[in-house]
């Protein structure tokens, strides 16, 4: 057992996979020096630079050469420098990689996993702060996790590369130092789809992912301490497909549902949550499915005062906890 | 049309392979045509054509290895695919949407080829979308040192796009055994060229990238299939990407749902129909003493008949399971 950071695991992670599987490759802006996050710290040296690809600044070309060599016999990870900058990507990604395996009937498929550091609370700015998991999560033919421990993001980052289909890896950059975790030793994956209880809890179920998560666990500790609320916190790792049968049970024991998300009110994944809950849970509930999300203004303001008002945080989940928990 | 190469008069095509090209064009020919009157009889949604195109078509494709190299085609290319070797019905199978459709099973509209068999790469609407990726695989084979070309095909709109630019670029420093065909016809839908660029030939730009460009009579078969014969040895032996830029015309509307009288005069189409690609190859054989009456009947009437077979086959074709619609999103197995 060692212990690693987030950013570790992601690159032991792709680091093991290479070693694993020749065919794994890792391609994107400045990766051959080791990436702006360190993710491919070593690489080159290791594996050449066929094998860790310095490629021109240009997503979609990123995407849609992994894509082509994806069907040539190449494993590509395909790294975004910042989720931010996946919209030019945006039509390979949901026009083409998203769609292939459906429109040829099933003869083509697209096993590329595409790599994107994303989330606010880094001071990064409207540019280097968003979370983008709705516009995808939304895309039939896509597959989306969304990682903020060094175990989840290991072990998903590998089911990723083993994963046939095209699966779109968003990392939350503010977790990728924030605490180290003991990892096995042995080769381990985590499957995609497959939710996780951090905290067991019988009064409210709070649904979350990213680092929403680990703001909800401060906030479930904090009303069990002060107000004997006992908050249930799943966190979905995956949004595309997402584990609703988890959720639901959860649901179905604590009868309250408070769903935190980092991305905007409208229209966030958190949305298709709630949602769900409401016309799937509807005979469980006391109370009304509640989301806490940012506000609909562009994520995120840089200056720190600014950055903070918007976003969730482990004070904003204590009072809708403990709102919810008056019903 | 300045610095149009002629085609030298000594190529080492056999004569058999010179009446194939002129078979596959005039294959390619009659089923454009065929669907466009079944789509006027009601019996197909939509068609794209690829009349006046054949000599481009035919002439690129001719100079790949069925199978062994990759191809990104557009909505145009019947030429292409029926050179490589997709045969009519499995192009009408797409046009008539059947359950067996080989393209898409009834998934993506018509004239949307794919073939995996013959390394024919499914292809989206989107334009330009198919160039980056055509890269990706040229790519890869570079990487897996393998000898296997990609060729991908687009029209002049195509060359405006974003993605066309990232995919000669990214081809051009990655060194990528691809070949850029841009078949020339002067129109994306209505827009003609002159509002689509500032430069006479397109070609220009795959200087700037760092790349050989060069401009072909793409209404001449034999000269495109100089110039791809060129760029695919080139690939082929490590020089990396080239672009041919194939001036060519469509005679006919952009699809089965476009007038295109609201935008071109008669006068011009008649001018472009006098250069017709088919005719003028034709004309050429005959000159060359290689296609007599006699042959020229022969190709027809085997045309046809494969035509009309394939038509057939097609219209009788099982109709998809309307459940199916819901599959396949995911690969469900691992390997698959």
């Amino acid at each position: 057992m060692a212990e690693k950071t987030m950013l570790e695991a992601v690159h032991d992670a792709m680091f093991e996979e290479m070693k694993r599987d020749e065919r794994v490759i890792v391609m994107g802006e400045d990766v051959g020096e080791g990436g702006v996050f360190r993710a491919t710290e070593g690489f080159v040296a290791e594996f050449g630079p066929n094998r860790c690809v310095d490629t021109p600044l240009a997503e979609a070309a990123i995407v849609g050469v992994a894509i082509g060599a994806s069907l040539n016999g190449i494993l590509p990870i395909a790294e975004i420098q910042f989720a931010d900058f996946s919209h030019p990507a945006f039509d390979q990604l949901v026009s083409e990689a998203a769609r292939l395996y459906y429109r040829s009937n099933g003869t083509w498929n697209c096993p590329i996993t595409v790599r994107m550091p994303y989330g606010a609370g880094i001071h990064g700015g409207p540019y280097h702060s968003q979370s983008v998991e709705a516009f995808y999560a939304h895309v039939p033919g896509l597959k989306v996790v969304c990682v903020a421990t060094p175990h989840d993001a290991k072990g998903l980052l590998k089911s990723a590369v083993r994963d046939p289909n095209p699966v779109i890896v968003l990392e939350h950059k503010k977790a990728y130092r924030l605490y180290r975790q003991e990892l096995p030793d042995e080769d381990y994956t985590i499957p995609i789809g497959v939710a996780e209880l951090k905290r067991e809890g019988s009064d409210i179920s709070l649904i979350t992912y990213g680092m929403m998560m680990h703001h909800s666990l401060k906030a479930a500790e904090t009303v069990h301490e002060q107000d004997g609320v006992s908050v249930e916190v799943i966190d979905l790792r995956s949004v595309s497909p997402w584990d609703k049968a988890r959720v639901l049970e959860s649901v179905k024991k604590t009868g309250k549902a408070l769903v935190v998300y980092e991305d905007n009110f409208t229209g966030g994944f958190g949305a298709e949550v709630a949602a769900t809950i409401a016309q799937d849970g509807f005979d469980y509930l006391d109370g009304p499915v509640t989301r806490l999300a940012s506000p609909d203004v562009p994520i995120a303001p840089f200056a720190g005062e600014l950055e903070d008002f918007i976003l969730p945080n482990p004070e904003k989940i204590t009072t809708a906890i403990r709102k919810l928990a008056s019903y | 049309m300045t610095a149009v190469k002629e085609a030298p008069a000594a190529l080492k095509l056999s004569d058999e392979q010179l009446l194939e090209m002129y078979y596959k064009m005039l294959l390619a020919r009659t089923l454009s045509i065929r669907q466009r009157l079944l789509q006027r009889m009601g019996k197909g949604a939509i068609t794209y054509s690829g009349e006046g195109h054949e000599a481009a078509q035919v002439g690129t494709a001719f100079a790949l290895r069925p199978g062994t190299d990759w191809l990104y085609t557009y909505y145009r290319d019947i030429g292409v695919v029926l050179t490589i070797g997709m045969t009519p019905a499995e192009v009408l199978t797409g046009f008539f949407a059947t359950r067996d459709d080989v393209n898409s099973g009834g998934r993506n509209m018509p004239s949307h080829f794919s073939h995996k068999r013959l390394r024919i790469v499914s292809q989206g609407a989107p334009v330009a979308t198919q160039c980056p990726q055509a890269v990706g695989t040229a790519w890869a084979s570079k990487l897996r040192g393998l000898d296997e070309v990609a060729a991908v095909y687009f029209g002049d709109g195509a060359t405006s796009t974003g993605d066309w630019h990232e995919a000669m670029n990214f081809a051009s420093v990655h060194k990528a055994p691809v070949i850029f065909v841009c078949e020339f016809n002067q129109y994306a839908i209505s827009v003609h060229y002159k509002k689509q660029m500032a430069v006479e030939n397109v070609a220009l730009r795959a200087q700037g990238y760092g790349m050989p460009g060069i401009t072909v009579d793409g209404n001449d078969v034999l000269a495109v299939y100089e110039a791809m014969t060129d760029a695919v040895e080139r690939a082929r032996g490590g020089g990396g990407p080239s672009f041919i830029e194939a001036k060519t015309y469509r005679l006919v509307p952009h699809s089965s749902d476009d007038d295109d009288r609201r935008y071109r005069t008669k006068d011009e189409v008649e001018s472009w129909s006098a250069r017709d690609p088919l005719v003028r190859f034709a004309r050429r054989l005959n000159e060359m003493g290689k296609l007599d009456e006699r042959r020229e009947k022969e190709i027809a009437e085997r045309v046809a008949s494969e035509v009309d077979e394939a038509t057939e086959l097609g219209e009788g074709g099982a109709r998809p399971d309307p459940e199916s619609a819901l599959r396949p999103v995911f690969v469900e197995e691992k390997g698959s």
